[in-house]
C-alpha cells in the first residue's frame, strides 16, 4: 500500500496541473460513484420506484382516481379472509410445483439428446428455441385456439385416434383448465431449460464419460454419478430463475383463462391484476402482489444458499 | 493379465484414413509403447483397444476373446488420460473406489486396494483432496491409482506423462517403469516422445500416417531402423542424412556426395552391390562421427566447417557444413572447437546406414 501510494504521488508531483474535475477523477471513489450513478439511476427509476409505491399503494384504501388515505394493514387482513386469494395462492403453488418439476425433466432430457452428435444438430438447437422466441401472448393465442372445445386440433385429434368419444372442454373444465395452462407453461419454458442445460452439458469434460465408462459405469451410473452432479449447480441456477418467473406468471394465464373458470386458473398475478385493474380496487391488488414477496424472498434463500453448499462441495 | 492381438485392424473418419491395416501383437506382460509425430493414429488405435472408438475393419483381441464389439466396461481395461480425467466432484479416494464400487466390490476390499494403491504411488496424505486441490505431479499418481485398484488385464496409457514439467516427467517415467515391473500388467504405451519410447518400452511400434513402420526392441530399432522414417524419428539429435551416388572405383565401392567421398569397405560394398550406380540416402547418427586429427588413412573422413556450438556439458554438438549441406556431430567435451574451424570428422563404417532413394525402405 505505501509503496504504490508514494508512486502515485510522485506521479502527481511530475504530472501538469490540471483541472478540478479531471483531479476528481483521478481519485477513485469519485471516479466510481460517477460511473455507478446512471445504473443507479436506473435501478431507482424503474425498480426501486415502483416497488416503494406498490409498497405504499398495499397500505392505502386507493382505488382508481382515488389517491386513498393510510389504512395500515388492513388489505391484508381482508386479503387472509378471502377464499380467492387461497385459492389463488394454492393455484400458484400448484402450478410453479408441477411446471417447474416437468420443465426440469423434459428440459433435462432434451438437453441430453442435443449433447450428442447428429446431423442437423445446430438446426435442431436454433428449432428447439422457438417457443422461447415467440411472443409469449402470440403463442398463447395459438394454444387457446388448440384448446376450443370445437375447433380443437387436439380434440379433432383425439377423436380420429378413437381415443375420446366426447369433446375435451379444455380450458373450460374447472378440473382441467389448471392442468392446461401448465401443459402451455411448461411447453413455453421447456426451450430456456434445454438450452441453458445444454451449454452446463457441454462445461463437462468428456472424458470423464470415457474414464466412468472404462471403470464400469453403465449409461444410467454415469450420469447420477458423473453428469448429474457435475451440471448440478448450473440446474440450480437455471431453476431459481425459472421459479421466480413461473410463480410470478401473468401474460400465459390472462390469455388463457383469465383466472378462470371459477377460479380454477387463478394465480398471484392474475388476481391483483382482476382485483386492482379489472375492479379498480388498486391497494388491494398491491396488497396481492406484495403477498407475493415473503413467499418467492423465501424460495430464492433457500436455493441460494443450497446453490452456495453445492459450489463449495 | 492378458495379450493382445490387433490383427488388420482400421479405421476410418469420413475422409480421413486414420488407421491402416495395423497388425500388432502384445505379450503377456509386456509394456508396448506406440511412438509417431502428432496425427499418426497412435490415440485413435488406442481408443479402438479400450472400446471408445468404433472399429471400421479388423479384430482386436484380448486375452482370449474378440472384443471388436464390446463395451469398454466390459474388457477388463484400464485407461490413464492425457489431461487425467479424474472426476472432479470426487475424494481422490472416491475417484481411486469408483471403479472397484461400479463393479460391486466389498467395501473392505475396496479399502483394501485403494489404501495399497495409494502406497504404491505414495499418496496416502492425498485420499481426502479434490482433484483440483493437487499439483499435476499428484493428479497424475491419482489418475495412475485409478488405474492400479481395478487390476485390470490391460493399461492403456494416452501420452500420461505430456503435461509434467521435464523434471517430473522423468522422474515419473521411471516410477511407471517400477510400477509395471511390479505389477506385470500387459500395458499399451502412447506416446510422441521418443525418448519416453525407448526408456519405457519392452518393444516400440513407430506409426506414420496410420501406418505401422517397425516393431521391435528399444535398441534394434535404433541399430537397425526398417526405413528413413524411424531412422529419423528415433534419436535426438536425429540422424544426418545425405544424398550419396554409389560407385564402383576398380573393385570397391565408393559413396560420393555433397563433400563426401567415402571408401567403402568390401562388406558394406557387398551389401550395396544391387545399387551401385544409383543415388542412395547415407545415414550417420551425430554420435558416430568424431573429430579425426590429421587425414585419416582409411578414406572414411571428410572435411567439415563449423558453424555452431552447442556445449551440452556431457557432450559437444557441432553444427557443421559439409560441402553445402549441414551435419550435426556430437562429439566428447573435451574436444576443442571454435566457429569456423575446418576439421576433419570421421566415422565407423559400421555405423553407417544407406536407404534407398524411392522406397526409403534400409538397405
Ligand atoms: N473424431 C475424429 N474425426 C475425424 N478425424 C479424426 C478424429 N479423431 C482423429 N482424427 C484424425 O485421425 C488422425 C489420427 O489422429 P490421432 O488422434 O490418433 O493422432 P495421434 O497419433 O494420437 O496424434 P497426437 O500425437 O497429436 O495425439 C488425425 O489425422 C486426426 O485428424
Ligand atoms: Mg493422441
Amino acid at each position: 500500500m505505501a509503496v504504490s501510494g508514494l508512486a502515485t504521488r510522485g506521479a502527481f508531483a511530475r504530472a501538469p496541473r490540471r483541472g478540478t474535475a479531471s483531479r476528481l477523477l483521478e481519485d477513485e471513489r469519485w471516479l466510481a460513484a460517477a460511473l455507478l450513478l446512471p445504473t443507479v439511476i436506473l435501478l431507482a427509476l424503474f425498480i426501486a420506484y415502483p416497488f416503494v409505491e406498490g409498497v405504499w399503494l398495499a397500505v392505502t384504501n386507493a382505488t382508481v382516481g382515488v389517491p386513498g388515505k393510510f389504512v395500515g394493514l388492513a388489505n391484508f387482513e381482508m386479503l387472509w379472509n378471502d377464499s380467492i386469494f387461497r385459492v389463488a395462492v394454492w393455484n400458484t403453488f400448484v402450478y410453479t410445483a408441477v411446471a417447474t418439476v416437468f420443465k426440469l425433466g423434459l428440459g433435462l432430457w432434451l438437453a441430453l439428446l442435443l449433447n450428442r452428435n447428429f446431423r442437423g444438430k445446430a438446426f435442431t438447437r436454433a428449432f428447439i428455441l422457438l417457443p422461447f422466441i415467440i411472443p409469449t401472448v402470440l403463442s398463447t393465442y395459438a394454444w387457446k385456439w388448440m384448446f376450443d372445445p370445437t375447433f380443437s386440433v387436439i380434440n379433432w385429434t383425439l377423436f380420429q385416434l378413437d381415443i375420446i368419444h366426447s369433446r375435451i372442454n379444455w380450458l373450460g373444465d374447472p378440473g382441467l383448465a389448471l392442468i392446461s395452462v401448465i401443459i402451455v407453461n411448461v411447453w413455453r419454458g421447456v426451450p430456456f431449460y434445454a438450452i441453458s442445460l445444454l451449454a452446463g452439458l457441454q462445461t463437462i469434460n468428456p472424458e470423464l464419460q470415457e474414464a466412468a465408462a472404462i471403470d464400469g459405469a453403465p449409461p444410467w451410473q454415469r450420469f447420477w454419478h458423473i453428469t448429474w452432479p457435475l451440471l448440478l449447480p448450473v440446474t440450480m441456477v437455471v431453476v431459481l430463475f425459472s421459479v421466480i418467473q413461473t410463480f410470478a406468471d401473468f401474460q400465459l394465464v390472462y390469455v388463457l383463462t383469465g383466472g378462470g373458470p371459477a377460479n380454477a386458473t387463478q394465480l398471484f398475478a392474475t388476481y391483483a391484476y382482476q382485483l386492482g385493474v379489472g375492479t379498480g380496487l388498486l391497494s388491494q391488488g398491491a396488497a396481492v402482489s406484495l403477498a407475493m414477496f415473503p413467499f418467492l424472498l423465501i424460495i430464492v434463500v433457500v436455493q441460494l444458499l443450497y446453490i452456495r453448499r453445492v459450489e463449495v462441495h | 493379465m492378458a495379450r493382445v492381438v490387433i490383427r488388420n485392424l482400421n479405421k476410418s473418419y469420413n475422409e480421413v484414413h486414420a488407421v491402416k491395416g495395423v497388425n500388432l501383437e502384445i505379450r503377456d506382460r509386456e509394456f508396448m509403447v506406440l511412438v509417431g509425430p502428432s496425427g499418426c493414429g497412435k490415440t485413435t488405435t488406442l481408443r479402438m483397444v479400450a472400446g471408445l472408438e468404433s472399429i471400421t475393419s479388423g479384430d482386436i483381441v484380448i486375452g482370449e476373446t474378440v472384443v471388436n464389439e464390446l463395451p469398454p466396461m466390459d474388457r477388463d481395461i484400464a485407461m490413464v488420460f492425457q489431461n487425467y480425467a479424474l472426476y472432479p466432484h470426487m475424494s481422490v479416494y472416491d475417484n481411486m473406489a469408483f471403479g472397484l464400487k461400479m463393479r460391486k466390490f466389498a467395501r473392505p476390499e475396496i479399502d483394501r486396494r485403494v489404501r495399497e494403491a495409494a502406497d504404491i504411488l505414495g499418496i496416502e496424505n492425498l485420499l481426502n483432496r479434490k482433484p483440483r486441490q493437487l499439483s499435476g505431479g499428484q493428479r497424475q499418481r491419482v489418475a495412475l491409482g485409478r488405474a492400479i485398484v481395478r487390476h485390470p488385464q490391460v493399461f492403456l496409457f494416452d501420452e500420461p506423462l505430456s503435461n509434467l514439467d521435464a523434471k517430473l516427467r522423468v522422474q515419473m517415467r521411471v516410477e511407471l517403469k517400477k510400477i509395471h515391473d511390479r505389477l506385470g500388467t500387459t500395458a499399451i504405451y502412447v506416446t510422441h516422445d521418443q525418448i519416453e519410447a525407448m526408456t519405457l518400452g519392452d518393444r516400440v511400434v513407430v506409426m506414420k500416417d496410420g501406418v505401422v513402420q517397425q516393431v521391435g526392441e528399444p535398441l534394434d530399432l535404433y541399430n537397425e531402423p526398417a526405413n528413413r522414417f524411424v531412422a529419423g524419428f528415433l534419436g535426438s539429435p536425429a540422424m544426418n542424412f545425405a544424398t550419396v551416388a554409389l560407385t564402383d572405383v576398380a573393385g570397391a565401392t565408393h559413396a560420393l556426395g555433397e563433400g563426401l567421398q567415402l571408401a567403402l569397405p568390401p562388406q558394406i560394398g557387398e551389401r550395396l552391390r544391387s545399387h551401385i550406380g544409383q543415388q542412395v540416402t547415407l545415414g550417420i547418427r551425430p554420435e558416430d562421427l568424431r573429430v579425426e586429427s590429421g587425414e585419416a588413412a582409411n578414406g572414411l573422413s571428410f572435411g567439415a566447417v563449423v558453424e555452431v556450438v552447442e556445449r551440452l556439458g556431457s557432450e559437444i554438438l557441432l553444427d557443421v557444413k559439409v560441402g553445402s549441406g549441414t551435419m550435426v556431430a556430437a562429439v566428447e567435451p573435451t574436444v576443442q572447437a571454435k566457429v569456423r574451424d575446418h576439421l576433419r570428422l570421421a566415422l565407423n563404417p559400421e555405423r553407417l546406414h544407406f536407404f534407398d532413394c524411392r522406397s526409403e525402405a534400409a538397405i
